[in-house]
C-alpha cells in the first residue's frame, strides 16, 4: 500500500508541471496586455514600458515561466493587477469556502445518491425503483443554476426557511450544497443501481445466499462493497469537478468562493489572479484524484499500478 | 452402506414462467440420498441438473419457481418453508459448492471471514472464535499456513486453493448434505483428483451425503455410488454406478458412454451424439429424447415413457423399449 502511494505521488509531479505550463501558455495567448491593464487607462507609453520591465514581462517566455515556477514553490503566485495584493492571500481566503461548499455537496451526493441507488436496486422495476429513477433523471436534466433559482424562490423567498445568499452559517449552506449535489446524486443513484444489479447477479452473491447469510448482509456486506468500487471513482471526480464548477452556484447564491473569484478576475483582466486561481483549482483537483485512487485501491485491492 | 435416508426429492417440478411460455427446467424429479452416500447427477449442459440442486436450497433465480413436489430433509418437508427457515438450513444442514471457484468467492472479503461468517450465522460463535474455526477448516482441507491464508483475499489464492476454501466453507457447519455442482470442472486434472480425494476423505470423516453434479463421466466413475442421468429436466436412468457403466440401458446413457474417448482402442474420430438438448420451452407429447434417439419409433412421439423400476429395485429406466433381462439390440448392435 505504501509503495502504491509513493508511486502514485511521484506520478502527480509531471502532471502538476504540465498544468503550470498549460496555464502559463494559455495566459500568454489571451489578448490584452497585463502591463497596460495594470497601468490603467491613459497611462503614458513610458509608464507602461517601465511597469513591464518591473514586472519582468519583457524577459523571454521561458525565463518568465521558470521564474513563476520558482515563485510557486515559495507560495508566490504574483501580485493581483486589481488589488495590488499578493494573489495567494486572496486565494487562501476564498478557497476554503469553495472546498466547504464542494464538501457538503459531495456529502449530499453520496448520502442521497447511494441511498436512492440501493432502494432502486433492491427491488428493480418496482414502483419505488421507477419513482427514484424518474427523480434521478430529472436531477440530471435540470441545469444547476436553474435548480438553484427555483429552490431559492421556493425555500428562501416564499417559505423563508433559508437565507437567500451569503455564506455564514449552516443555514446558508444547505440550499447551495443541495443544488450543487443534486445532479451528482442523480448520477450516483443511477450508477449505484446499475452497479448493484450487475453485482447481485455474480456467483459470489449466490454463494452468500447458499451459506444462509441474512438478506441485508448479502446486500450491504457482499454486494454493496463490490458495487461501490466504480461509484467511488465517480464521486471523487465529481468532488474535484465541483471545486472548479461551483462558479454558477457561487454566483447564484452570491458566495465568495474561488470560482467566483476566477470569473470576476477574468472580467477585470486580472491575469495573475486568474492564473493563480486556475492553478490552485487544478492542484486541488490533482490532490483529490490522488485520494480517490488511494481509496479505490483500498476498496479494490486487486488493482496493481502496472 | 447404511440405508438411512437424508434427503428425499419427490416429483420436484421447477418451472420458469416467462413471456415465451413455461420453461419446464426441472420436470418431475425423484431422488433419494442416503447417509454417507455419493449420488451423481449426470447430463449435458442445460439438462436441469444445476436447477435441481438450486431447487433443493430454494435458490432458484427469478422467474423460476418450484411448482410441485417435495424435498424432505430427514423427513422434514422443505418446500413451503419460509425464507428465514430456509436460511437456517442453507450452509448449515445442506451446503453447496459451485463450479467456478474463481467467481464464487467474494473478491473483496478475506477468505477467513467468508468462512467465519457462515459459522457465526449458524453456530452463534463470536468473531474471534469463528475466525479461529475458519483457520481450522482451512487446515482440514489441506491449505498450507492457514493462519496467513485466512487473512488473504481470493485473488491471492490459486484456483485449486479457492476450491478448497469453498469446500471448507461448505463443511464449516457439518452439513448432512453437500451439493457439489461441478466442483472440479474449472480445475486442471491434477488439482481435480486432489479435490476429489479430499472430498472423499472428508465425507468419510463427517459422514455426509453428497450430491455430485457433473457432466464428466470419468468423475462419476471415480466418486459416485449411484447415478441419475438427467435429460431435459427428467431422469432417464437411475442406478448404481457399476450397473450404469457395465449395462447402460437408456439410449441416451449409451450415447454418453459411447462419446467418451477410448484409450485402448484405435479410434479414427470421436463419437459425438448428434443434436442438442431440446429447449425447456418446447412442448412434448412423447419421449423428450426422440429427436436424437437412434431407436425411436412412431410410438415414441406419442407416448411419454414412465421411469420404470426394475423388478429387483436396483435401477430405473425411462424408455418404451426397455425390457428387463433383454438388452436393447435394435439398431444398437455396436453397444
Amino acid at each position: 500500500m505504501l509503495a502504491f502511494i509513493t508511486k502514485r505521488l511521484a506520478q502527480t509531479i509531471p502532471v502538476i508541471f504540465g498544468i503550470t505550463l498549460v496555464v502559463f501558455l494559455i495566459m500568454q495567448m489571451v489578448p490584452g496586455d497585463s502591463a497596460q491593464v495594470l497601468a490603467g487607462e491613459g497611462a503614458s507609453k513610458e509608464t507602461i514600458e517601465n511597469l513591464r520591465h518591473n514586472l519582468g514581462l519583457d524577459r523571454p517566455l521561458y525565463v518568465q515561466y521558470f521564474d513563476s515556477i520558482a515563485g510557486l514553490f515559495q507560495g508566490d503566485l504574483g501580485i493581483s493587477a486589481k488589488s495590488h495584493q499578493p494573489v495567494i492571500n486572496e486565494i487562501t481566503t476564498r478557497l476554503p469556502i469553495s472546498v466547504e461548499l464542494a464538501f457538503y455537496s459531495t456529502l449530499i451526493t453520496i448520502i442521497l445518491g447511494m441511498t436512492a441507488g440501493i432502494i432502486s436496486a433492491v427491488r428493480p422495476y418496482s414502483v419505488s425503483d421507477m419513482s427514484v429513477m424518474v427523480v434521478a433523471l430529472l436531477g440530471i436534466s435540470f441545469p444547476s443554476f436553474w435548480l438553484g433559482l427555483i429552490l431559492m424562490y421556493i425555500f428562501s423567498v416564499e417559505l423563508q426557511w433559508f437565507p437567500v445568499s451569503g455564506w455564514d452559517s449552516v443555514k446558508h449552506m444547505i440550499l447551495p450544497a443541495f443544488t450543487l449535489g443534486a445532479s451528482g446524486a442523480a448520477i450516483v443513484a443511477r450508477m449505484t443501481r446499475s452497479s448493484m444489479l450487475e453485482v447481485v447477479r455474480q456467483d459470489y452473491i449466490r454463494t452468500a445466499r447458499a451459506k444462509g447469510i441474512r438478506g441485508y448482509l448479502v446486500i450491504y456486506k457482499h454486494a454493496l462493497r463490490n458495487a461501490l468500487i466504480p461509484v467511488i471513482t465517480v464521486v471523487g471526480l465529481q468532488f474535484g469537478a465541483l471545486l472548479g464548477g461551483t462558479v454558477l452556484i457561487e454566483s447564484v447564491f452570491a458566495i465568495n468562493g474561488l470560482g467566483r473569484l476566477i470569473v470576476e478576475s477574468i472580467r477585470m483582466r486580472d491575469i495573475p489572479m486568474v492564473q493563480g486561481g486556475i492553478l490552485v483549482a487544478s492542484l486541488v483537483f490533482v490532490i483529490v484524484n490522488l485520494f480517490v485512487d488511494i481509496l479505490y485501491r483500498f476498496f479494490n485491492r486487486r488493482i496493481d499500478l502496472n | 452402506m447404511a440405508q438411512e435416508k437424508v434427503l428425499e426429492i419427490n416429483q420436484l417440478k421447477t418451472y420458469f414462467h416467462t413471456k415465451r411460455g413455461i420453461g419446464k427446467v426441472v420436470d418431475g424429479i425423484d431422488l433419494t440420498l442416503h447417509k454417507g452416500e455419493t449420488l451423481g447427477i449426470v447430463g449435458e449442459s442445460g439438462c436441469g441438473k444445476s436447477m435441481t440442486s438450486l431447487s433443493v436450497l430454494q435458490l432458484v433465480p427469478d422467474p423460476g419457481k418450484i411448482v410441485e413436489g417435495s424435498v424432505r430433509l430427514n423427513n422434514e418437508e422443505l418446500v413451503g418453508k419460509s425464507e428465514k427457515q430456509m436460511r437456517n438450513i442453507r450452509g448449515n444442514q445442506i451446503s453447496m459448492i459451485f463450479q467456478e471457484p474463481m467467481t464464487s468467492l467474494n473478491p473483496v472479503i478475506s477468505v477467513g471471514e467468508q468462512i467465519a461468517e457462515t459459522i457465526r450465522e449458524h453456530q452463534g460463535l463470536n468473531r474471534k472464535q469463528a475466525f479461529q474455526k475458519s483457520i481450522e477448516m482451512l487446515k482440514l482441507v489441506g491449505i498450507p499456513s492457514p493462519e496467513k491464508r485466512a487473512k488473504q483475499e481470493p485473488f491471492q489464492l490459486s484456483g485449486g486453493m479457492r476450491q478448497r476454501v469453498m469446500i471448507a466453507m461448505a463443511l464449516a457447519c457439518n452439513p448432512e448434505v453437500l451439493i457439489a455442482d461441478e466442483p472440479t470442472t474449472a480445475l486442471d486434472v491434477t488439482i481435480q483428483s486432489q479435490i476429489l480425494k479430499l472430498m472423499k476423505n472428508l465425507q468419510k470423516k463427517l459422514k455426509m451425503g453428497i450430491i455430485f453434479i457433473t457432466h464428466d463421466l470419468g468423475v462419476v466413475a471415480e466418486t459416485c455410488d449411484r447415478v441419475a442421468v438427467m435429460y431435459a429436466g427428467e431422469i432417464v436412468e437411475y442406478s448404481t454406478t457399476e450397473e450404469l457403466f457395465r449395462h447402460p440401458k437408456h439410449p441416451y446413457t449409451k450415447g454418453l458412454l459411447q462419446s467418451l474417448p477410448k484409450l485402448y482402442e484405435d479410434q479414427e474420430e470421436l463419437q459425438a451424439m448428434e443434436g442438442s438438448i431440446p429447449s425447456p420451452f418446447k412442448e412434448h407429447q412423447g419421449c423428450k429424447f426422440t429427436d436424437r434417439c437412434p431407436i425411436a419409433e412412431d410410438s415414441c412421439h406419442q407416448i411419454h415413457p414412465d421411469l420404470k423400476m426394475s423388478s429387483d429395485h436396483s435401477y430405473q429406466v425411462r424408455c418404451l423399449f426397455y425390457q428387463e433381462e433383454k438388452e436393447l439390440t435394435k439398431g444398437m448392435s455396436s453397444v
